[in-house]
């Protein structure tokens, strides 16, 4: 159920409320649920934060308040507030059985509406409703465009509010609510009773996220105003308040990251890489798309923005994914992440996404702003075939040197080095495909976009990191098709498409849809020659080529040819798939089966 | 009538308990939350609260016994205790747990020692007497369902 309006519910608004506790005291938790049921709520307990905030991620819409405790082994309470804050917009109430008043403050600085002490009482927990309504009418209010200082109805609040401003503008901001409609509903909402308006507020999506952080880029972090962001964005209906907030909490999210990038190292999550200055050129996912593997178990989200998108790879993501390198592309929304389990049948593809961390893989590092997919090129060199994406290690198919660009491109018979060059097309980025496998080496080179996506998962293979921006991924055009690659080879410009061709040692595994690319969504493997490619899809279907082109051995041996031409992109993938991103990911791939790609890309 | 009786067994003990300063105020809460859907859930409670305390008891034992110890660990433990502890109202444990935390901000060995050995104490007393109070509930429970029957 998503987005429960009162009015959905039979009985009048506070009953049904949809509470979610988390405390790592069993007890506690026992108590508190039996209290919240007993107030005629709808509880929902966890005793761990991560997957609280899991929770709140998956079904964004199900849950009106959040209780939290602030000592927990996982997580600190004040940082999960931080997240609900930045991504769901959940009004969020502290407990703790210490009452300090620097504990309160702090939690009331982070941008919790209430702050209990232990033990809890009753009539305490009878009384969160008016929490909600009050964030309610204050979307209510800001749909009608009143300005929220001059809200009457919780007047005492708002005085509270507006003093809090002055001292830290974080609460406030995260109390106000930045109702504008956007992504929600809008004003058409009745008004009459503010408990079953539907929440208009603004809802920053992964779209938005990504319009929000490229204009934080591109005017530099440290000059933004949420004036000049608003004006970059152009988002009608937007108003500076929303971008006030957002900047705010978005501000806090990465002074706090850089701190424990600081202390993390870098294997368990990228995240160090991404500080955020260097986030930014992660992503550089045009649009987000989502990237839904099949039967991939990730999901990824790749936003495509082509802003140098900082990798917002929330703390409970991140350490999460120790395989698995999601990076949260810029918003915790978007919630990369395929699960490493896959890896095995990943292997062929390396996702693209940013492979964060991998366990075996390096920490990519690299995950810096990505460049065009040209720069990549160099850094193929790197071992890392980017283009290769594909996993294709293993085929030996010819690869598709087809890129006119790369003329240098040897025949498909070379594998991986198509990729290089392949990788060069115009385009073309490289995704990168990092293998899950272990092999994966440092997946510095791979530029491409991190897509959060754990490459290995990637079922879908996609490991074309269909950029269909200029820079992204690559596979323009490169369509390997092993079987056909003399065919191939010569027709119009594949990109870089090849994923590995010569890779055959890649393990199998491309042969199977699991090519782990990071197919962008879309990307169905639409390969711009299609003529050529024609044989291709036969092949490709294997891989539920998400765009990109699969790897599988379908009949290819090689398959790797992921043509992608940007411009077609045939892929919806478009966008997505990071523009520039670079596939610091891992490659998964064997890493031996790269090695022999660099070279010969890179001509 | 054997119920009866077992009943004001019960609330005598209860009622020591909380004149005694081993229950408080929370625990009272925790009666009421009792209800006709959830008859055990006073048991239930206490339940978890042994075993959550005698985990952190032991693992606080551990680190005590460590060449060096950890105070910002311990602490954390007996942060966690302490939590617990007011989960069910049982004041002496919570307050012998911040004592204990006085000791640990003060790394003082010795202090903690001691603490942790006041914080068992009252805490094996606690439990035992909820051992009996949930025997007693159980009987009459369970003679409670026979007459039901």
């Amino acid at each position: 159920m998503e987005n429960l309006s009162a009015s959905s519910r039979t009985e009048a608004f506070p009953v049904g409320l949809r509470v979610l506790v988390v405390d790592d005291d069993p007890t506690w938790l026992k108590i508190l649920e039996k209290m919240l049921r007993k107030c005629s709520y709808e509880v929902t307990t966890c005793g761990l934060a991560r997957f609280a905030l899991e929770m709140l991620r998956e079904r964004k819409d199900h849950f009106d308040i959040v209780i939290s405790d602030v000592n927990m082994p996982d997580m600190d309470g004040f940082k999960l507030l931080e997240h609900v804050g930045l991504e769901m917009d959940l009004p969020v109430i502290m407990m703790s059985i210490d009452g300090e008043t620097s504990r309160v403050m702090k939690g009331v600085q982070h941008g919790a509406c209430d702050y209990l002490l232990k033990p809890v009482r009753m009539k305490e927990l009878k009384n969160i409703w008016q929490h909600v309504y009050r964030k309610k009418m204050q979307e209510v209010k800001e749909i009608e465009g009143h300005d929220i200082n001059e809200d009457i109805q919780i007047r005492n609040e708002f005085e509270d509010f507006e003093d809090r401003h002055v001292l830290n503008g974080t609460d406030m901001n995260s109390m106000r609510k930045r109702k504008d409609v956007d992504n929600k509903e809008h004003a058409d909402q009745e008004f009459t009773d503010p408990a079953t308006v539907k929440k208009a507020r603004v809802v920053w999506s992964v779209d938005l996220h990504q319009k929000f952080v490229n204009a934080v880029n591109q005017i530099g972090f440290d000059k933004v105003g949420p004036k000049k962001i608003l004006d970059l964005m152009n988002v009608p209906g937007l108003t500076r308040e929303n971008v006030a907030s957002h900047l705010q909490k978005y501000r806090l999210y990465l002074s706090r990251l850089q701190k424990q990038n600081e202390g993390r190292n870098f294997g368990g999550n990228m995240q160090s890489d991404f500080s955020s200055k260097d986030v930014t050129a992660n992503f550089d996912l045009h649009s987000s798309t989502q990237m839904q593997q099949n039967g991939a178990s990730s999901k990824y989200i790749y936003t495509n923005q082509k802003i140098p998108a900082q990798v917002i790879v929330p703390d409970g993501c991140a350490d999460d994914f120790k395989n698995v390198v999601s990076l949260q592309v810029m918003d915790s929304k978007q919630a990369l992440l395929s699960d490493v389990s896959d890896s095995q049948k990943v292997n062929s593809v390396s996702q693209l996404g940013v492979l964060l961390s991998f366990k075996e893989m390096m920490p990519i590092v690299d995950m810096k702003p990505l460049e065009p997919a040209i720069s990549r090129h160099q850094s193929w060199n790197g071992g890392i075939p980017v283009m290769q994406f594909m996993q294709y290690p293993k085929h030996n198919h010819k690869r598709c040197s087809l890129l006119e660009d790369y003329s240098c491109l040897p025949k498909p018979d070379q594998e991986h080095q198509v990729f290089a060059d392949h990788v060069h097309t115009p385009p073309s980025v490289i995704s990168v495909t990092c293998n899950t496998e272990d092999d994966m080496c440092s997946v510095s080179e791979l530029k491409p976009v991190h897509t959060n996506q754990k490459s290995s998962h990637i079922k879908p293979i996609s490991p074309v990191p269909f950029m269909t921006n200029p820079v992204s991924v690559q596979v323009d055009s490169g369509l390997s098709n092993t079987q056909d690659y003399s065919g191939l080879s010569n027709t119009q410009d594949f990109g870089a498409t090849c994923g590995k061709d010569g890779s055959t040692n890649q393990k199998d595994h491309y042969n199977d849809q699991t090519c782990s690319g990071w197919i962008p969504p879309p990307l169905q493997l639409s390969l711009t020659n299609e003529t050529d490619l024609v044989s291709l899809p036969e092949q490709l279907q294997l891989c539920s080529l998400q765009g990109i082109g699969c790897f599988e051995n379908v009949g290819l041996n090689n398959m790797e040819i992921f043509q992608y031409n940007d411009s077609t992109s045939a892929i919806e993938v478009h966008g997505n798939w990071y523009d520039s991103l670079e596939f610091n990911c891992d490659y998964l791939y064997d890493s031996a089966d790269y090695p022999i790609v660099d070279e010969c890309l890179f001509a | 009538m054997a119920a009866t009786a077992l009943k004001e067994q019960l609330n005598g003990l209860v009622n020591s308990m909380f004149a005694e300063g081993l229950l408080d105020e929370q625990f009272q809460q925790l009666q009421m939350l009792q209800d006709g859907s959830n008859p055990g859930f006073v048991a239930e409670v206490v339940t978890l609260f042994c075993e959550d305390s005698e985990r952190i008891l032991a693992d606080l034992t551990k680190l005590m016994d460590q060449a060096v110890v950890d105070y910002s660990k311990v602490d954390a433990y007996v942060h966690q205790l302490k939590g617990s502890s007011s989960s069910v109202g049982t004041q002496n444990v919570k307050l012998a747990c911040i004592q204990f935390r006085q000791f640990c901000e003060e790394n003082n060995q010795e202090g903690c020692m001691r603490a942790l050995n006041v914080v068992k104490h009252e805490y094996y007393h606690l439990r035992s007497k909820f051992e009996t109070m949930l025997q007693l509930e159980n009987r009459i429970q369970a003679y409670e369902t026979k007459q039901q029957n």
